[in-house]
């Protein structure tokens, strides 16, 4: 079966500092995945050349078997793709239910003309509303974004990515900054949309709750994959040991 | 009604035109654009050498549209690189050498500019309700585009460009289309205004005018159709008022400006929906 994802020697410097060294890896579709690491791995980076927002400067990477490499964003959005961002981006002239009605009309505004012919909103806002029920946001929909706080506002940035109807969808911290019970609700979240078919890459620093969902982990360090497979196995490798808690820890423990 | 009246009224449909198609770059999809008055003046140098070369009246303004339209594509690429204050900058690189090169140009007449310009045959009263037709006819177009689709993905990339795109909504083309149009609006007001005036000259379509364009905008309240209409017939009326005070004309543009950005940045837009709201809570 085609992966879902397919990542193959992707890499990328700044300046002196080797963001992302040649990853490779691959997720199946179906898989819901988590992608951690300590501060600084490429996490953020490894997503953002996924997205199209930055370019590699070596390897390929495939959605759904089709080589997106040197797409923009938005036809990689085309191919299936939806991004959340750690810091939420809601656009801010709009209400909660413009942001998700924008996102379900993507297939109008993909191309200008067609945007400019169309006028009716009525079955992207059905699409909109049922969106924002399912992530818990139904009674928001007519306020405005500078509203809510950032426990909605994450859960906004999951439903405008849903509104495009993704294959893939790439969560970046979608917890941060959220207290427990803030949390605990948006990964039972996340793993209903991973249930419902849709294959996820998770990035997050929330160990507990990404173990909660996940099956399997993939584990980067200065820019290298150093573990990938069950939560329980790649926790009790050395490498990734030390790479949280640094040099001789596993010493110690020996 | 007088002649004077006529060209009042004509004056102010121009810049309804200009001020609502920099609203459609500016307001819509919030690219600033400081050059409007490059691409009014080749839609008016554009529609008066076809016309001066005996072309007729409706394929002269086609062509100041196509013209000034071709230009805004040309300057839509750098908005693709450039952002905010240093597209602001290009824009009135382009105001400033679009007026140099033109007066450098004796095709078309350079600093005398072109004067034999032939009447549209419709007389000034003519002229008047044919540029009145065009503004009502931009008006129209720029509210039903604010409402379509495209309005409500040019609102994505002037809010946050590089989000749009993540939800598929390709912010290069959308930026491309926002110049084309608004500019091709741009090239329709200098095509009226050629015929109108039957002679132009370079210093018509200089800085200053890009300036009280966006001035119109800003006091109108950026991104609102009818405040921007508002803007641009205040602003088209006051001078007329103020002769008195020619001198200080644009001191008193600027000063507009200032207390609009200090007290009202929605502008009279703005102003409008909380007097709206005020009268509805009452």
């Amino acid at each position: 079966m085609t992966a879902a994802l397919e990542i193959d020697g992707v890499a990328i410097r700044f300046g002196g500092v080797q963001a992302v060294a040649g990853v490779s890896c691959s997720v199946a579709r179906g898989e819901l995945v988590g992608l951690i690491g300590p501060n600084g791995a490429g996490k953020t980076t490894l997503l953002r050349i996924i997205a199209g927002v930055l370019k590699a400067e070596a390897g390929r990477i495939s959605i759904s078997g089709k080589d997106v490499t040197g797409l923009p964003t938005e036809l990689r959005v085309r191919n299936g793709l939806a991004i959340t961002h750690q810091i939420v981006r809601p656009f801010r002239s709009m209400t909660v239910l413009e942001n998700v009605t924008l996102a379900a009309g993507h297939r109008i505004t993909a191309h200008p003309l067609r945007a400019l012919l169309r006028y009716s909103r009525t079955a992207e806002r059905t699409r909109a509303r049922d969106v924002l029920a399912g992530v818990g946001l139904a009674g928001t929909e007519d306020k405005a974004v500078t509203a809510l706080p950032l426990g909605q506002l994450k859960r906004l940035e999951v439903a405008r990515a849903l509104a495009v109807d993704p294959t893939l969808l790439l969560l970046d911290e979608p917890l941060a900054g959220l207290n427990r019970k803030e949390a605990a609700a948006q990964i039972d979240v996340i793993g209903a949309i991973n249930r419902g078919g849709v294959t996820t890459v998770l990035i997050e620093h929330n160990l507990a709750e990404v173990v909660r969902v996940c099956r399997r982990l993939i584990v980067l360090d200065q820019g290298r994959v150093i573990g990938d497979g069950a939560p329980r196995d790649v926790i009790a490798e050395p490498a990734v040991r030390e790479a949280y808690v640094g040099k001789g820890s596993t010493d110690a423990a020996a | 009604m007088s002649a004077y009246v006529y060209s009042v009224l004509a004056i102010m449909g121009i810049n309804i035109i200009l001020a609502v198609s920099l609203n459609i770059i500016s307001g819509f999809c919030g690219q600033f654009s400081l050059g409007h008055a490059a691409f009014y003046g080749s839609g008016a140098y554009a529609t008066a050498y076809f016309a001066a070369a005996g072309t007729p009246v409706p394929l002269a303004l086609v062509s100041g549209i196509i013209v000034a339209g071709l230009l805004g594509l040309v300057v839509g690429f750098a908005s693709l690189r450039l952002r905010d204050d240093f597209l602001a900058v290009t824009t009135i690189g382009v105001s400033f050498l679009f007026v140099g090169f033109v007066r450098k140009q004796a095709w078309l007449g350079a600093e005398m500019g072109i004067s034999k310009i032939p009447p549209s045959g419709l007389g000034s009263k003519g002229n008047a309700l044919l540029i009145l037709a065009c503004a009502l006819a931009t008006i129209a177009f720029s509210l039903y585009m604010n409402r379509s689709w495209i309005g409500f993905g040019f609102r994505a990339v002037g809010d946050d460009e590089n989000t749009a795109r993540t939800i598929g909504v390709p912010a290069s083309q959308y930026k491309l289309v926002a110049f084309t149009l608004g500019t091709g609006f741009a090239g329709l007001a200098g095509g009226l205004y050629a015929y109108f005036t039957q002679f132009i000259v370079p210093d018509s379509f200089g800085f200053i005018v890009s300036v009280t364009l966006m001035a119109m905008v800003v006091i109108g309240g950026t991104g609102s159709t009818l405040g921007v209409v508002a803007g641009a017939v205040i602003l088209t009326l006051l001078p007329e008022a103020f002769r008195f005070v020619d001198n200080y004309r644009l001191l008193i543009f600027g000063g507009l400006l200032v207390l609009v950005v200090r007290f009202a940045p929605r502008g009279l837009a703005g102003l409008g929906r909380t007097a709206v709201q005020m009268v509805r809570k009452r």
